[in-house]
């Protein structure tokens, strides 16, 4: 198993955390909850691969070639549906803020705190 | 019958698919819209009401378009219902149920989607409670998500609902994320995704880092949902802006499935695999004490009545998970009954504070002072709740507290009895002082000030302008609720029945057994001493005693101006929790950082200890 995407996993992770941490514009913060999402697609499909493996689809070459793990693209498939939505969501809130409030900033959407 | 586990799921969303289909034509009418969604909401009740009492004597699992597992290898995809997993959706269904009844005079105009989403909503926790499949849970778990953040953000033209919908929806999601990274990571080591074989597969291995690793990043995920600190930012904010039909659901039953989640992956997925009971009990131990006491510090100082609620909200989460911390069956049962009564009453208690909005248009206790004086039958169900959330028995609160303490009393842990006093004492005198104050106008009346008055019209728009009356669809639920609070304390055989459910739900084993090779295992019924299961003294006890002292302190709270002693404590802007409310910035980077934090902690705290 190579570590290589792993480490990738890790870095893309925490480039998101760290943006989201950090931002000052909502449109930035959704963006970096996108990035956060995209580690999980190669941390799927980093453990589905197989070195020197074909697709799998096995309409036209032999049934015991070796093949990449499908199933970990069916789940990345989902969590791609998945994020559709939630990153949809998120955008039409900011594009709520800025038309209601003028900002996009999430220091001054603040309205309620301690 | 097993047939009725998918039903169960797949009836709510199709109605929401109908309902927005048909938008066009129930948009005029809007009394088929709400007798629509109180149909479905009541029929999935029955539905999981059947489903619960099958599972009492033995768990049913069904596989999805046939696929059975072949040779012990899980090929398609299950629901698995016990009597924990079912009754707990079937808690969800009612409280949706209450909610639609409420919200049938509570909104003057209600949009089709408000339906659709209450119902997608109700499909996603049922899912989410019976799934046997751990991709699915996540799926689930992200379905639920997305409905309450749209709930959350019901009124997008104000500043605050939208700010909350926001914190909600990205501590969440990144909650999710984490999720996912450990279905992964736990997928790479078994490749299976359904929890029974994962968990086969992980006990066969023991435990190494990559398990460890995915157990903190599943949990820690489940730890957002939870509100546990310092997880817990975003509760408060989405609960303080949501439509109060849309709170009974947040706080009464799902912050209670996060806790579910974590409780599901340990005993299903995780247990054998990664031994340590003992490290495993610390970490949640020590997360859920706190939670328990700073919950309750926040809850006393609050003045805005929805976020006090959301505040014992996450107080009392932090005593479900002590229940599960301690890793026995009569923690977890103890937990069960709790979350029961809990959610009973704290949906009791947000009805009748939206009533309270609904008549005098306001939720800051400080301008409500004394103005409730002639709304008595709500006042009457306020305080007979928030007795109850201060563990008054007979409501079912002071079973699930008792049996909790002993748990952990058994285990070693007999201090733990004594944080649940003072955190029990501290919301049911928060919510005690609101229900004097509001509703009979007990303390010295507040002074008037420019901040307060602008604060009380902050809460306004949920519904247009204060009513001359109630109507009984906001009444009625709100006394039902009540009133089940102490009916299921009472039911027959309750303990024994709880307790059986949790040792099997506890018994990877049996799991394993019932999902793989089909075998029917009844449920251990004469394991228990009696003493064990019956009404005790000690129980009785510790609930009398943290409802008189949650009185006593909410009289001091009251009258705090004539004591000069209590000033420092009690006169706002002053006392203990002024400099930790600070943490609470409402600003989502924050809380994204917390959860960081919290994610190290809590990983350390587990990757140094298990190896």
């Amino acid at each position: 198993m190579q570590v290589f995407p792993f480490i990738v996993v890790a870095w893309v992770l925490a480039v998101g955390l760290y943006g989201i941490v950090t931002s000052r514009h909502l449109i930035h913060q959704i963006v970096c909850l996108i990035v956060v999402q995209s580690s999980t697609y190669v941390l799927l499909l980093g453990i589905g691969y197989r070195r020197g493996a074909v697709a799998p689809y096995f309409s036209d070459i032999p049934v015991h070639t070796p093949a990449v793990d499908p199933v970990v693209q069916a789940l990345a498939l989902t969590d791609v549906v998945v994020e559709a939505a939630v990153t949809a969501l998120l955008l039409s809130f900011a594009i709520q803020a800025h038309k209601r409030f003028g900002t996009l900033d999430p220091h001054e959407l603040v309205q309620l705190k301690g | 019958m097993d047939q009725l586990l998918p039903l169960a799921a797949v009836v709510p969303l199709l109605v929401a698919a109908g309902i927005s289909a048909a938008s066009r034509f129930l948009r005029r009418r809007r009394r088929i819209l709400d007798a629509i969604g109180i149909a479905t909401a009541v029929a999935v009740t029955v539905m999981l009401i059947v489903i619960m009492t099958r599972a009492a004597h033995g768990d049913s699992v069904y596989w999805f378009a046939g696929f059975r597992p072949s040779r012990g290898v899980a090929i398609g995809i299950d629901f698995a219902a016990g009597p924990l997993s079912a009754g707990l959706a079937c808690l969800a269904a009612a409280l949706v149920s209450a909610a639609m009844i409420f919200s049938w005079r509570y909104f003057e105009q209600v949009a089709t989607y408000y339906h659709a989403l209450m119902l997608t909503f109700l499909a996603g926790m049922v899912g989410y409670c019976l799934t046997g499949d751990i991709f699915d849970l996540f799926v689930w778990f992200e379905l639920m998500g997305v409905s309450a953040y749209v709930l959350t953000a019901y009124r997008p033209e104000e500043r605050g609902p939208l700010q909350g919908a926001l914190n909600f929806a990205i501590t969440n999601s990144v909650g999710a994320y984490l999720i996912l990274s450990g279905i992964a990571l736990s997928y790479g080591r078994t490749g299976a995704l359904n929890m029974a074989q994962i968990g086969r597969d992980m006990a066969r291995h023991g435990p190494d880092r990559l398990v460890v690793v995915a157990f903190v990043l599943i949990i820690s995920g489940l730890l957002i949902k939870g509100a546990i600190v310092p997880f817990h930012f975003w509760l408060a904010d989405a609960h303080a802006v949501a439509p109060t039909p849309v709170c009974v659901l947040f706080s009464g039953v799902m912050v209670e499935l996060g806790l579910y989640g974590i409780a599901r992956v340990y005993w299903s997925v995780f247990g054998y695999g990664l031994g340590h009971r003992q490290t495993v009990t610390s970490v949640f131990l020590a997360l859920g004490m706190l939670t328990a006491i700073a919950g309750a510090l926040f809850c006393f100082r609050e003045r805005h009545l929805k976020r006090l609620l959301a505040f014992s909200t996450i107080s009392h989460a932090g005593m479900f998970l002590t229940g599960i911390a301690v890793l026995t069956p009569l923690g977890l049962a103890g937990a069960a009954v709790y979350v029961a009564g809990h959610a009973l009453l704290k949906a009791a208690l947000f009805l009748g504070t939206g009533i309270v909005l609904h008549r005098l248009g306001s939720v800051n206790e400080t301008w409500l002072h004394g103005r409730g004086r002639h709304l008595r039958v709500t006042g009457i169900i306020f305080t007979l709740a928030a007795l109850g959330l201060a563990d008054l028995p007979p409501f079912a609160t002071y079973l699930g507290k008792g049996w909790i303490e002993s748990a952990a009393a058994t285990r070693g842990f007999p201090w733990v009895t004594a944080v649940f006093i003072i955190s029990s004492v501290l919301v049911g005198a928060a919510v005690l002082r609101v229900a004097g104050g509001v509703f009979y106008g007990l303390g010295d009346p507040p002074s008037e000030s420019p901040q307060v008055a602008a604060e009380s019209s902050e809460e306004t728009s949920e519904t247009q302008a204060a009513k001359q009356r109630t109507p009984l669809s906001m009444i009625a639920p709100a006394a039902v609720l009540v009133v089940a609070g102490i009916v299921v304390a009472l039911l027959p055989d309750l303990g024994p029945v709880l307790q059986a459910s949790a040792v099997r739900f506890q018994d990877q084993a049996a799991y394993n057994a019932t999902v793989l090779s089909g075998a029917h295992i009844p449920h251990p019924r004469a394991l228990f001493p009696p003493e064990d299961t019956g009404v005790k003294a000690a129980d009785l006890a510790s609930g009398f005693g943290s409802a008189a002292g949650a009185l006593l302190l909410a009289f001091l709270a009251l009258y705090w101006k004539r004591l000069p002693v209590l000033r420092r404590g009690f006169e706002p802007g002053t006392g203990l929790v002024q400099p930790i409310r600070r943490f609470q910035s409402g600003i989502v980077n924050d809380y994204v950082a917390w959860i960081v934090f919290g994610l190290a902690c809590v990983g350390g705290a587990l990757a140094f200890t298990i190896r």
